[in-house]
């Protein structure tokens, strides 16, 4: 079965989603609060995948890369310029994550001090392992 | 600013200074007497630790300076509400350095991203104690006479224990240090810190379940205390709580130069009949403890040019 998405003229296209995490992205992103279309497909087939996810923004919006590496380091960014990609972008695992992931851990000065920013750092990129900087919790 | 929120904030380099500057000060205590006249020392305790502070103001007043302070939240305007940032910026207006002792994780280092003075972290939960740490590593170097290529052996509770996670972080450093870690099996010292600590270092370590077994290889053995909380049933607390007592029988499988550390307060993990023996020695530690921490706030005031 095909499905036909309308091609965007100015905007941003995220490819390579890992199946099922499409939607993650779309809440981190805060694409819900945008009012221009959004598309977002699961489960699109991919020769290479198998099966991939697919954001389509149809605006020129700025998209924080960070939390699209800490969720699909594999992804690819494709910013579309009157219907046609101007650039591609590869996105690797960030160093720093501000207010993306909340700690876990309710041992940590986060959980009663609600203005704290929740800073995470990338301390082992092999296994992708983030840490709080107060705590050290690991993500979970 | 510069402070001390875990002991990796300092180089070896780093430590090793403030070794020979703690041993100085052992040397000849008149020569720091007045070093810290005019400085305050703030001791934010916002949990219990009396011989955590009474270390850190026994330091500050022996450096001729003077403290203030509170021992508990409830005395504190975190029982308003106040924020932790707040609570160091309105301290930065009246003292010189904070000693910091926090219930949560990471509240010391919020102090220090808040603060216009230095911070030093004197204990968060059970997360960091550096200048636990601090005292261990005079106590060896004192005893041992260098702070490399020796075994120590780690005794107890090595899951919990923040003072045994902090030490291997600090000894990871350092060449030639082979670790045995002796623990039940409940207690065991956490993957993530065999990972991120021992292997990523290549420290050569060793796990067993037996004291007696380990005792004549050490040339250090750090004791903590097994907690009968940390068990899920009362059957293996009891089979396993006496394996980890430290008894005058056990020491005389030991080498005869072995230094037995503890962070305190013991219950009974060890004998009184060892304070006798010259191996004891977690009453230096202790005396140890106070030592660095002046030689901490002569350096921290120092690079914050406040001395």
């Amino acid at each position: 079965m095909t499905m036909k998405i309308d091609e965007i003229k100015n905007g941003i296209v995220i490819d390579h989603i890992p199946a099922g995490r499409g939607m993650t992205l779309y809440e981190l992103l805060g694409l819900d609060s945008l009012d221009c279309p959004v598309a977002l497909i699961k489960n699109a087939p991919s020769a290479k995948m198998g099966k991939k996810d697919i954001i389509k923004i149809d605006a020129d919006i700025p998209v924080s890369f960070d939390i699209v590496g800490y969720v699909a380091p594999s992804v690819t960014i494709n910013l579309i310029k009157e219907g046609s990609i101007c650039e591609k972008k590869k996105v690797n695992l960030p160093e720093t994550l501000t207010n993306v992931i909340k700690c876990r851990n309710p041992r940590c000065i986060t959980t009663t001090e609600q203005e704290l920013s929740h800073i995470f750092k990338l301390t082992d990129r092999e296994n992708g392992v983030y840490r709080c900087i107060y705590c050290e919790a690991a993500a979970k | 600013m510069r402070s001390l929120i875990d002991i990796l904030d300092f180089s070896t380099e780093e430590l090793d200074q403030l070794i020979e500057v703690a041993k100085d000060i052992i040397a000849d205590p008149d020569k720091y007497a007045e070093k810290c006249k005019r400085k305050k020392l703030a001791t934010l305790f916002f949990e219990p630790s009396t011989r955590t502070r009474l270390s850190f103001e026994a330091a500050m007043l022996e450096l001729g300076g003077s403290v203030i302070g509170f021992s508990d939240a409830n005395s504190s305007s975190s029982s308003k509400g106040e924020s932790v940032a707040d609570t160091a910026k309105v301290v930065s207006c009246y003292a010189d350095i904070i000693a910091m002792r926090h219930p949560k994780e990471g509240a010391p280092l919020v102090a220090a991203m808040n603060a216009s003075i230095p911070v030093i972290n004197a204990g968060d939960g059970g997360h960091n104690h550096p200048t636990q740490t601090l005292a261990d590593l005079l106590t060896i170097s004192r005893r041992l006479g260098r702070l490399d290529n020796f075994t120590i052996g780690f005794c107890g509770d090595l899951k919990f224990g923040r003072t045994v996670h902090s030490l291997i972080n600090a000894l990871s450093r350092y060449e030639g240090i082979h670790v045995v870690l002796i623990s039940p099996d409940e207690l065991k010292l956490p993957s993530y810190v065999k990972k991120d600590v021992l292997e990523k270092n290549h420290m050569s370590y060793e796990q067993t379940e037996s004291l007696e077994e380990a005792m004549p290889k050490l040339d250090i053995l750090y004791m903590t205390r097994v907690q009968k909380e940390r068990f899920f049933n009362e059957e293996d607390y009891l089979r396993l709580k006496d394996s980890y007592i430290l008894t005058p029988d056990k020491m005389e499988l030991g080498k005869s130069d072995m230094a037995v550390l503890h962070p305190l307060p013991r219950v009974n993990e060890i004998s009184v009949a060892i304070d006798a023996d010259p191996r004891a020695a977690y009453f230096e530690q202790v005396a140890n403890g106070k030592f660095m921490r002046m030689a901490l706030i002569l350096k921290l005031l120092s690079e914050a040019g406040k001395i």
